[in-house]
């Protein structure tokens, strides 16, 4: 059993624990809930200092990945876990932009993010960090998934004990690529809340690093350098509107926070960004609330293909709901059978595979724009947050198959003409 | 007619750090006023100004979310399980 205890950290930026709905502060130690009022505890930073201390030139020199940020993470030491998280592409999105009817369209692509290929690399780079500066020797997380993956493999890089909880009914790779690592996985029967509540009595009990429980606080700050980068690659500017999917609610709220941050110690100017939520129609208690005008989320039973954001009692779903609804943006959610097109139809225009959470911000973005709800003007960024390589199983079945041909020039060149002509009957199809 | 409760960290220091506690009542209602009863205070903690269970508080009985059952009126028989876990946690 490891212990944890709380440092006092000089030069450290960060300050406190505040309780987000009593105001409440607390040490900085590992402690994720309001004593008083339950509510979510988070990460309190001296913007003086900051304000005084970074400027656009000392971020760019920094390393090229999220530790670029260190001054706004909750980290007390030099001796952070750099893996190469982070600085992910922020492509222009052309092809995809003019099929929707936008005129400047961008992908963050944490699709190819370090080392496990999704954003959670970000927040547990940050969460064992300082798990590690907390005195823990042991970390565990409640995954759907990819942050089984990110904890696995970035444990195994820091020489930290690692045992993960998942659903039992992931996807393949997702469960693979977490085994790889050799952690000990406990395949949960049962959905992620089912998870989520075993571990919540599983890290009272044990003296473990829970990445989204104990340590919450921390590990989610790790998002904002999501925001962070959009604007340093949009050239010090933030975006008009945003789109990214919502599980907990967890990072939509912290890019909210990232652009709050930049615009707070004068990084860019101030601007109002509209936040636009995306959730699969089997797990939408947030956009059920926020199409019914309700101020609570009520919990729902996930039933999706996109098991990534199959949460179905989002820890800061109201919190996303009050930022979708004061930014002027919007919640929606759509089909499996749409997600399984938004997929394709970001594979076809850019050539970036995504997953079902992916496969549902596209959807989500398409289906906002149908509605009026983007304008065409508007820098748009969709946050891309995992890759399609670890949820084949969603797309097997709605994508083509290989031409099998002999090894001859003419077995060639009747398969070539078979597929054009194929080619031919689709498009007539589509005509029809 | 006991039912076992579920006690999470922070609000241990409510039952001499206890993390289980048997308790009675037919119903949610009333096992939070029996609970009142043997921990005072805990009531404060457990519900809001009107009387109702925080907002980032889960209350499961035998692992299901009484918000899929009858909210605080979800009937409770001997043997029954009742967990307090606070919500902000996941994602």
């Amino acid at each position: 059993m490891t212990q944890a205890k709380t440092l006092n950290p000089t030069a450290a930026t960060f300050k406190a624990l505040k309780c987000k709905e009593c105001g409440a502060e607390y040490e900085l130690a590992a402690s994720h809930v309001c004593e008083a009022c339950f509510g979510p505890l988070e990460v309190t930073y001296d913007y003086n200092t900051l304000r005084r201390s970074v400027t656009r030139e000392t971020i760019q020199s920094g390393p090229n990945s999220i530790w670029r940020y260190r001054s706004f993470l909750p980290v007390a030491t030099e001796n952070v876990i750099d893996v190469g998280t982070g600085m992910t592409p922020l492509v222009q999105a052309n092809r995809l932009a003019r099929r929707l009817g936008l005129k400047k369209l961008y992908i963050k692509n944490d699709a190819v993010n370090m080392p496990t290929l999704s954003f959670k690399d970000r927040v547990v780079s940050v969460a064992l960090s300082r798990a590690r500066e907390l005195g823990f020797s042991t970390v565990s997380c409640a995954s759907t998934g990819n942050l089984a993956n990110s904890t696995a493999a970035i444990a195994a890089h820091a020489g930290l004990d690692c045992c993960v909880f998942i659903p039992s009914d992931l996807e393949a790779g997702k469960v693979l690529g977490t085994l790889i690592y050799s952690p000990t996985v406990m395949a949960v029967q049962g959905n992620y809340d089912q998870v989520n509540r075993l571990c919540c009595e599983v890290a009272n009990t044990y003296g473990w690093g829970f990445v989204n429980i104990n340590l919450r606080p921390y590990y989610s700050e790790g998002s904002k350098t999501l925001g962070y980068e959009v604007a340093e690659q949009l050239g010090w500017q933030l975006p008009d509107h945003i789109v990214a999917p919502l599980a907990s609610g967890s990072l939509f709220t912290k890019i909210y926070k990232g652009f709050q941050e930049f615009i707070q110690v004068g990084l860019v100017e101030d601007k109002s960004v509209r936040f636009s939520g995306a959730q699969a129609e089997g797990c939408s208690p947030i956009a059920q609330a926020y199409k019914e005008g309700r101020e609570f989320v009520k919990p729902v039973k996930p039933n999706t293909i996109a098991k990534s954001i199959a949460i179905g009692n989002p820890a800061d779903g109201i919190y996303a709901l009050e930022i979708a609804r004061k930014t002027n943006g919007s919640i929606a959610s759509v089909t499996d059978a749409e997600i399984i097109e938004g997929i394709k139809l970001l594979a076809e225009t850019e050539g970036i595979f995504t997953e079902t959470a992916g496969g549902t911000t596209i959807a989500v973005l398409k289906k906002l724009v149908e509605a009026g709800k983007i304008d065409p003007d508007e820098t748009t960024v969709a946050y891309i947050t995992g890759n399609g390589l670890k949820t084949q199983e969603a797309v097997q079945g709605y994508i083509g198959e290989p031409l099998t041909i002999e090894a001859k020039l003419d077995s060639f060149e009747r398969a070539l003409e078979r597929s054009r002509t194929l080619e031919r009957l689709d498009w007539q199809q589509v005509l029809v | 007619m006991a039912v076992k409760v579920l006690i999470p960290t922070p609000l241990q220091k409510f039952t001499n750090n206890q993390a289980t506690l048997e308790c009675d009542g037919s119903n949610i209602a009333e096992l939070i006023e029996s609970l009142e009863k043997s921990c005072p205070g805990i009531k404060s903690r457990l519900c809001d100004e009107q009387g109702q269970p925080r907002r980032f508080l889960n209350l499961y009985v035998n692992s299901e979310d009484i918000r899929f059952l009858d909210g605080t009126e979800t009937p409770l028989k001997a043997g029954d399980e009742v967990s307090i876990v606070p919500a902000v946690a996941g994602g």
